[in-house]
């Protein structure tokens, strides 16, 4: 797989150079060295709805305005989710069924299943819980010295949240983290990871939370914020056969994992990068309110979404064939120009700052949205009550991936008050 | 103008005059009314502009769309009179109109 990643490394290194059709934003490459903004500047600026007939996984478009990609995302009639929301295809023998590649109707009973543990009532339940945690985290941290702010934060918050949500012994909570890791990072998505080891991990996943299941079953949850007891305990989704069970825990875990972990990171480096955003923060605390969405807007830690095309379709000019697959470029979108105002200036007081596309729109939206920011919001809380500043003090490492945009190290000094 | 009442979940009221064809969205936040968070900007696809229409005006509304429905039925809090905001055209035939906010959007 390796081989195929960089097909014309100067593609890479300037995107302007090249033929548009030697462009593939679907490679790795592209975005573990964060060479993405220009390949997409181009594809807004020459050919917005742009047909790649080589892919690294195959044929696709790529779909890189914000209202393009809204049309699509709202039309969840004509462009399915229901053949999966990578570009990478599925393996036939070892497919996990979750409601996020499904349509309409299984896709409403699912969610409708599972979205009261992020409903506004839990999370405030959840709420004192996350900042504590968050806390402790903060407090054990080194003061002056060199460490991995990804390891040491983002990694450790994000799996005791998830902790949280499945009421998952603690103890063993760093097994979410790898079954996560796992889950994303196979060869056959231009991962690192071996696919043989990927399915061993989910299955080691599948077992444990199976246990889980059989101890729950029956059991009211008390205060609901367990995910595990309301889908062993509802009836739309009591009887789910196990892959789909893996399915949908595959899908809260990485949904909640992977994606708020780069956020938190991402937030650091952007700070860092724009000195004076850093100021204005700690000059005016509620600025964290409008602040947290901002950092979403400009990691966009799901690069894109897939779709596919069930009958033939206009976009701009351009006939997309039923069954062709389309990437929404989210990180495009977001981008944008004509929809967003200095798109990739990083301003943490924007009028509207929500109006992004980091989190989809239409009835995929993601379902965890506000948990997400919230967690964000507390953790920023709790780093300006005890940290004068945190000072990133080398390049970020960042994952191998065209689909989750992330990091695997910051290294950061932290100072104190 | 035609005039709406928005109603804060603790109660507060907003009586506010509107430009027909501005949605109910539309007015609320551009008079600051809070509880809108209109996430999506009015494009019938985030369901953060969920509102609670008064009984007594539920019947006046044109019916939600099919894509307004697909949106509404994501929220577990749905209710029979809930409805998008960014969906309803302020009208004459609309003038008085009450509705409701809920205490979250998500
Ligand atoms: C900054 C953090 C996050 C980002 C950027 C993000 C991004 C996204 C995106 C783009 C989608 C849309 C999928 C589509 O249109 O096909 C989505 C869906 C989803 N997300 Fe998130 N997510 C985040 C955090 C979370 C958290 C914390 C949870 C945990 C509960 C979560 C759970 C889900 C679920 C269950 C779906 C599927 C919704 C559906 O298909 O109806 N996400 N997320
Ligand atoms: S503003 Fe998004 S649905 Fe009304």
């Amino acid at each position: 797989m390796s081989e195929a990643i960089l097909t014309n490394p100067s593609a890479l290194t300037d995107p302007w150079s090249v033929p548009l059709s030697e462009l593939d934003p679907s490679q790795p490459a592209v975005f573990q060295t964060d060479r993405q903004f220009e390949i997409f500047d181009r594809l807004r600026r020459e050919d917005p709805v742009h047909y790649h007939e080589q892919g690294l996984f195959g044929p696709y478009w790529s779909i890189t305005k914000f209202n393009d990609i809204m049309t699509i995302d709202k039309d969840h009639k004509r462009f399915s989710s229901d053949a999966g929301i990578t570009l990478n295809e599925r393996q036939a023998d070892f497919t996990t069924p979750n409601f996020i590649s499904m349509d309409p109707p299984k896709h409403d009973v699912q969610r409708k299943a599972v979205t009261g543990v992020v409903a506004p009532m839990n999370l405030a339940k959840m709420e004192p819980i996350i900042r504590q945690r968050a806390a402790n985290i903060l407090d054990s941290l080194p003061i002056g010295e060199r460490f991995n702010w990804v390891d040491a934060v983002s990694v450790e918050l994000t799996t005791q949240m998830l902790a949280t949500l499945f009421d998952f012994p603690f103890e063993d909570r760093r097994k979410l983290t790898y079954w996560s890791d796992m889950a994303t990072s196979s060869e056959l998505a231009g991962g690192p990871t071996p696919e043989a080891d990927r399915r061993a991990a989910l299955l080691e996943c599948l077992e444990y939370f199976q246990r889980l299941w059989v101890a729950r079953e029956g059991v009211a949850p008390e205060v609901g914020i367990d995910l595990i007891s309301m889908m062993a305990n509802n009836p739309d989704t009591q009887n789910m056969d196990p892959m789909e069970y893996l399915g949908n825990l595959i899908l809260l875990i990485v949904g909640g994992n992977d994606t708020t972990r780069n956020s938190i990171t991402g937030g650091v480096l952007f700070l860092n990068q724009n000195p004076d955003q850093y100021a204005k923060l700690k000059a005016d605390p509620s600025l964290i309110t409008s602040m947290v969405p901002e950092i979403i807007r400009y990691q966009t830690p799901l690069t894109y979404m897939r779709r596919t095309a069930l009958e033939d379709v206009e976009l701009s000019g351009k006939t997309i064939k039923k069954g062709d697959k389309l990437a929404m470029w989210y990180i495009s979108g977001n981008r944008d120009e004509e929809v967003i105002e200095r798109p990739n200036d990083f301003i943490i007081d924007r009028a509207n700052p929500r109006h992004h596309l980091s989190f989809g729109f239409g009835i995929h939206r993601c379902m965890g949205n506000r948990l997400a920011e919230m967690q964000l919001r507390l953790l920023w809380e709790e780093i300006l009550t005890r940290f004068d500043y945190i000072e990133v003090v080398g390049e970020p490492e960042r994952v191998q991936s065209s689909f989750v945009r992330g990091y695997s190290d910051l290294p950061v000094i932290l100072h104190a008050k | 103008m035609p005039s709406v009442k928005f109603i804060e979940h603790n109660g507060t009221e907003h009586v506010i005059d509107g430009n027909n064809g501005d949605s109910l969205m539309v007015i609320a936040t551009s008079n600051l009314v809070p509880g809108i968070d209109a996430d999506c900007g009015g494009e019938c696809s985030c369901a953060t502009c969920h509102i609670l229409v008064d009984d007594a005006w539920v019947g006046k509304l044109a019916p939600a769309t099919e894509t307004e429905e697909s949106m509404l039925d994501l929220n577990p809090d749905r209710e029979p009179n809930s409805r998008l905001s960014c969906q309803i055209p302020m009208s004459d035939e609309l003038d008085g109109i009450v509705v409701n906010l809920p205490e979250f959007q998500y």
